[in-house]
């Protein structure tokens, strides 16, 4: 098992490598120039743009600027937001707690429905439910999630006025943030309604984030489901006479979700994307809206490391759904 | 201290801070974006010095509530040498710094902290010049006060002396600014011991009418009344800035009551604030222009005759009610009609086709085409550019000029716009920092402005008008400032470097039970005055 | 002589086959809906200049957000109503379909050749060759899609062409990956080894021997792209970064109407549903596809 995780983690260091050069790359690839940008209409002097951009670290040669930007890496540093001037990760962990509870919620919504729909339609096949199910989740998977989010705005803030249009809590509570997660802290808060208001700002977000991945699964546990069903030992243990319930409970799902459980961890790069839209139409402060910010402003250390931090998450995420497989099946190990 | 108890500590903090009298009164404004930081030194934006400089801080001088003349503030009074060279400010008396969990102030306001604010920027060596990674003074070096300031003294704890390396009027104006807002040495100095000096920026400590409580990224501010207000204290408990960077949202809130007053409603939404009855709306003209700028080094545009009667075919009425949909005027002028000094006499060109054609033909102009630069982004005082040049293009086709739109990344645009010998006029503006004329005719207009870093983007180099300006810079009379500008506006007008196209105009909605607001020709949202009737 | 007989089946042998893949494709009702909504948004983008009514970037000045007909204030002549400066929404989004329908068919084009010869390469060439390449497709996969082709137009500059090529850049590994793996499958099999004893070439045993063995994944991935690269266009288009206004492309024209969203449901409510009902329909058919092309699935 060790050797099988070392050798994944080995996988990485390349990837990484790659990564940061994409990173860096881009960024370096971008047009407009940060400095002028800051002057704006103003203009700024020769000598004064030589000494910003030194003082940056703009003037020296591009592989030297790599070879700097790795070095900080190393040790930790991701470098300054050049509208801020505050550290880069400070930022983003202030900003990524609420773009983790908004997927962690998603993705809860999506496995706790899509995954009994995918069962029940997989058993009652044929039936008018499983084509209802089925056919519902070709419509999710296919759903602009950008307009969906509009959509869902006008009908419950607009017309019924039943959530707030924006934010992730009344103005009304303040607290300390503790965990980070509006919903623990507003539990730990102890003010009256904090709880409800975060969920009543959190409801319609989440519903959006999670419909994409709610389709997903409830299809991809369906067919997993169909294809173990017509296995030779889930036909045997029916043919024993077990009961039907038993028979889909103890082995047929069992069985289902190691296809099931990777479909659902796979969907965080799925997550990461939506966030991106879910967030801009929502106002939430997430990391999502703040990379777009970002990328407008042109905040080129932001971008860089931003995009560097997101795909390390993605593919320390994809890990661990790899080692979780590699778990619930041994076959995968001794390959 | 381990995190946890740091955290409790916070947490006791909040408690008491919640623990606020029954009837507090929350003021919510629903700005429309992130501050940057909560220093205002480092920063360029409105959007951070209504957060920092305006609600936490003080400046020696401070502009009248919506006029841009200068009142006293942290100095009571001031004085002048003959020369205009040194500017000897007395300080306030019994001034209390802000306190918060980690900084109580042992001493009062004094000059040490005028110094203090004034050298972390001007002096590269000073230990808080760089207290953040990769820093910089934009607004103290771009209003050229490194070039500026000779020296500053202090002549007792409540006396500063500044000298200059020559006379400049907008010195006053300058010190005005949110970018020299006053910081406490002490509270500096407790950070530096600490090994916590990013704090400046986190959690600020001033002089001003709220004291800030906490900032959470992206989505709120909290600040409280500052009791001890050296001013009128606010006549609000709790100022609370709800950040939603949409318009559409804004006004969402707004009507729903989730917040008192919003800034910059979008064009479209203005009939329905004003025939909504629970909410109210101030207008007035922002201190900006937006302008075409001819390069006057490039023929045919070296002929002011041919500018001239490019500026008679542009139908600017149509123009600034296609492109800001009611939310702007005419301008004639180079400087917006809210700041002192603008000459209202100025006749701005008549709209006439016919005649501009035949001025062109006179010019011995045919066949012209030249290419307009529409910039790529929306700013305040052109809220789009293109639309903004395709009704040039459909205009100056009338008279027989042919147009090409340009644009480029805005970025881009900035530099090229200002490279020597450049083709075509362009389209830009500018919004006035200080609300002196100086800020806009010696930045855009003047003959040092035209040289490479600068903002003179029609190359226009006139004598006779530059040495006004700098006759107007260097006096202090400020009767006799206003008749030079006023005569170099009647220059501007008839070499007509540009054609000015208009001023924007700047809403504010907001409940009707808020009083007290009075809106900034500067573009600030100030609420010490402001309150909330039942 | 016996080469046209061998011609004759070889065009026999195709035309069972595609008569056995319109059995199956045929059996899934879906699809069938799924072809006849596509046939007809094919057909509205081909037509669109004689369908729609009003020329799509024409602003009536006297007719701003007026609602749909069915709707008090609304006028027949503009049948699903007016867009904030006065166009007409049916003709914008009638044109709409040539947008959505030409970045599809770009897109995948793109991503497709690109990923054909990048999979054949490595998969056929194998060692360090394939190494490097998996490395690099690996680093594409490891962003969120739709975030590296944000940060892809904004170094190309947004506009509809730099947003396709974008999408089409990080569409590209899935093609290459499928590609690859076929050809990896195929290369021991004895056809090819046979090919290679008769003295084929590389370049011709990757083309013309294992390249067709492996078209039916491509083909599924190839229908799902398209109905994600009309999606993420429109996200693009919808975030400011693609086709920029007054294009009438569905996302772009979503984003212009957010700031009437609670004033005018029809400005939001048709281009969504015009995504919507474009992207289901490529889906549905690329569900048939697969069954209809899947052995395995078929059998159950």
């Amino acid at each position: 098992m060790l050797r099988f995780i070392l050798k994944k983690l080995l996988y990485l260091v390349p990837t990484m490598f790659g990564i940061t050069l994409v990173a860096f790359g881009f960024i370096r690839l971008l047009p407009g120039d940060p400095v002028l940008l800051m002057a704006g209409e103003r203009g700024v002097s020769p000598e004064r743009y030589a000494q910003i951009a030194a003082q940056l670290g703009y003037d020296k040669p591009i592989w030297q600027q790599y070879l700097h930007y790795i070095g900080n890496l190393l040790q930790g540093d991701l470098g300054n937001s050049l509208v801020t001037k505050k550290p880069v990760l400070n930022e983003f962990l202030a900003l990524f707690p609420a773009t983790v509870e908004l997927a962690l919620v998603a993705i809860i919504i999506a496995t706790a429905i899509g995954v009994p729909v995918g069962v029940i339609a997989a058993i009652k096949r044929g039936s008018w439910f499983d084509q209802l199910s089925m056919t519902a989740a070709l419509v999710g998977f296919s759903m602009p999630i950008f307009w969906w989010g509009l959509l869902l705005i006008i009908l419950f803030s607009g017309v019924l006025g039943w959530t707030p249009v924006s934010g992730r809590i009344s103005l009304m509570y303040f607290f300390p943030p503790v965990t980070g997660f509006m919903l623990i802290d507003s539990l730990l808060s102890g003010q009256k309604g904090a709880f409800a208001s975060a969920v009543s700002h959190l409801i319609l977000p989440s519903i959006v984030l999670a419909t994409i991945p709610l389709a997903v699964i409830a299809r991809q546990t369906r067919s997993a489901m169909l294809e173990v069903m017509g296995e030779d030992y889930v036909r045997t243990a029916r043919a024993k006479g077990l009961s039907p319930r038993r028979v889909i409970g103890v082995h047929a799902l069992r069985n289902a979700m190691i296809p099931v459980v990777t479909t659902i961890g796979l969907q965080i790069g799925v997550l990461m994307a939506g966030a991106i839209l879910t967030e801009t139409i929502f106002s939430w402060p997430g990391i999502g809206k703040w990379m777009i910010d970002s990328i407008s402003r042109r905040d080129y250390p932001v971008v860089q490391s931003g995009l560097l931090l997101i795909a390390a998450i993605v593919m320390i995420v994809n890990l661990l759904v790899d080692l979780t497989y590699g778990l619930i099946n041994p076959r995968i190990r001794h390959k | 201290m381990s995190l946890f108890s740091t955290r409790l500590l916070a947490a006791s903090a909040f408690a008491l801070m919640a623990a606020a009298p029954l009837h507090a009164k929350t003021f919510v404004y629903c700005s429309e974006g992130s501050p940057e930081g909560f220093d205002p030194a480092p920063y360029t934006s409105g959007t951070t010095f209504d957060a920092s400089g305006h609600a936490v801080y003080n400046r020696l001088v401070q502009f009248k509530p919506g006029t841009t003349e200068i009142e006293p503030a942290l100095a009571e009074s001031w004085e002048v040498s003959e020369d205009g060279l040194e500017y000897t400010f007395h300080l306030r008396k019994g001034v209390k710094f802000h306190s918060n969990d980690k900084f109580t102030p042992s001493r009062e306001f004094n000059a040490d902290d005028v110094i203090f604010t004034f050298e972390r920027q001007a002096n590269a060596d000073h230990p808080w010049h760089e207290y953040m990674a990769g820093i910089t003074y934009e607004y103290y070096s771009s209003m050229e006060m490194d070039k500026l300031i000779k020296s500053i003294e202090k002549v007792d704890d409540y006396t500063v002396k500044f000298t200059l390396n020559q006379p400049e009027a907008p010195f006053l104006a300058n010190v005005a600014m949110p970018f020299v807002s006053i910081v406490s040495k002490e509270y500096a100095d407790t950070l530096e011991a600490a090994g916590t000096r990013e704090d400046l920026n986190n959690t600020p400590i001033g002089t001003g009418p709220f004291k800030f409580v906490a900032y959470q990224k992206d989505a709120v501010i909290r600040y409280q009344k500052n009791a001890d207000y050296w001013g009128e204290a606010p006549k609000i408990d709790d100022l609370v800035f709800a950040i939603t960077p949409d318009a559409s949202v804004r006004l969402q809130k707004l009507k729903a009551g989730e917040c008192h007053l919003m800034p910059y409603p979008a064009p479209a939404d203005l009939d329905e604030i004003r025939a909504d009855p629970n909410l109210k709306m101030d207008e007035q003209a922002g201190l900006n222009v937006g302008y075409l700028a001819y390069n006057t080094t490039v023929a045919p545009f070296d002929n002011p005759q041919v500018r001239k009667a490019l500026n008679m075919a542009m139908d600017k009425q149509a123009l600034v009610e296609a492109v800001y949909q009611g939310s702007g005027v005419v301008a004639k002028n180079p400087i917006p009609p809210t700041m002192w000094g603008y000459n209202d006499t100025i006749e701005d060109d008549k709209y006439d086709p016919e005649a501009a054609k035949k001025m062109l033909e006179e010019a011995g102009v045919k066949d012209l085409t030249m290419e307009i630069w529409a910039m790529p982004v929306q700013r305040p005082y052109m809220p789009n550019a293109r639309r903004a040049a395709e009704v040039m293009q459909s205009d100056f086709a009338k008279v027989g000029v042919k147009v090409d739109i340009v644009s480029y990344e805005w970025g881009e645009y900035l530099k090229k716009s200002m490279e020597e010998g450049r083709k075509g006029a362009v389209i830009l503006g500018w919004t006035g920092d200080n609300g002196d004329p100086d800020n806009f005719l010696s930045v855009l207009l003047s003959c040092a402005g035209a040289n490479p870093g600068g903002a003179n983007r029609s190359f226009w180099c006139n004598e006779e008008f530059s040495d006004i300006l700098a006759k107007a810079k260097s006096s202090s009379d400020h009767e006799e400032r206003v008749k030079l500008y006023e005569e170099a506006q009647v220059i501007f007008k008839r070499e007509a470097p540009w054609a000015t196209l208009a001023h924007s105009t700047q809403y504010v909605p907001m409940a009707k039970n808020v009083t007290g607001f009075v809106q900034s020709p500067l573009g600030d949202y100030t609420f010490e005055a402001v309150d909330l009737t039942e | 002589m016996t080469d046209t007989a061998v011609k004759i089946s070889d065009a026999a042998i195709r035309r069972r086959m595609l008569k056995e893949f319109w059995f199956y494709f045929s059996q899934n009702r879906g699809a069938v809906i799924g072809l006849v909504v596509f046939a007809i948004l094919v057909l509205t983008a081909i037509f669109a200049p004689l369908l729609a009514p009003h020329d799509p970037t024409h602003q009536y000045r006297d007719a701003l957000l007026v609602p749909p007909f069915w709707q008090e204030g609304g006028r027949a002549e503009f049948l699903l109503g007016t867009d904030a400066v006065g166009r007409d929404m049916l003709s914008r989004l009638i044109y709409g379909a040539q947008y959505s329908l030409f970045i599809g068919i770009v897109v995948v084009s793109i991503a497709l050749v690109g990923g054909i010869i990048i999979g054949l390469v490595a998969g056929f060439f194998g060692g360090w060759v394939d190494t490097v390449i998996m490395r690099v497709m690996d680093v594409v996969l490891a962003f969120p899609s739709l975030l590296l082709a944000l940060v892809l137009v904004a170094v190309l500059g947004p506009g509809l062409t730099n947003a396709m090529i974008a999408i089409a850049i990080v569409y590209q590994p899935h093609f290459a990956r499928l590609t690859r793996a076929a050809v990896m499958g195929e290369k021991a099999r004895e056809y090819v080894t046979a090919a290679r004893v008769a003295g084929a070439s590389n370049l011709r045993l990757m083309v013309k021997t294992i390249l067709p063995n492996c078209l039916a994944p491509l083909i599924v991935q190839a229908t799902l792209s398209f109905s994600s690269a009309v999606l993420d266009s429109a996200a693009l288009g919808f975030l400011g970064m693609g086709a920029q206004p007054p294009a009438s492309e569905w996302g772009t024209m979503l984003a212009e109407a957010r700031e009437f969203i609670l004033r005018a449901w029809w400005v939001v409510t048709f281009p969504g549903l015009a995504i919507l009902v474009s992207v289901l329909a490529i889906n549905l058919m690329g569900d048939g596809l697969r069954d209809a092309l899947d052995p395995k699935l078929k059998r159950s």
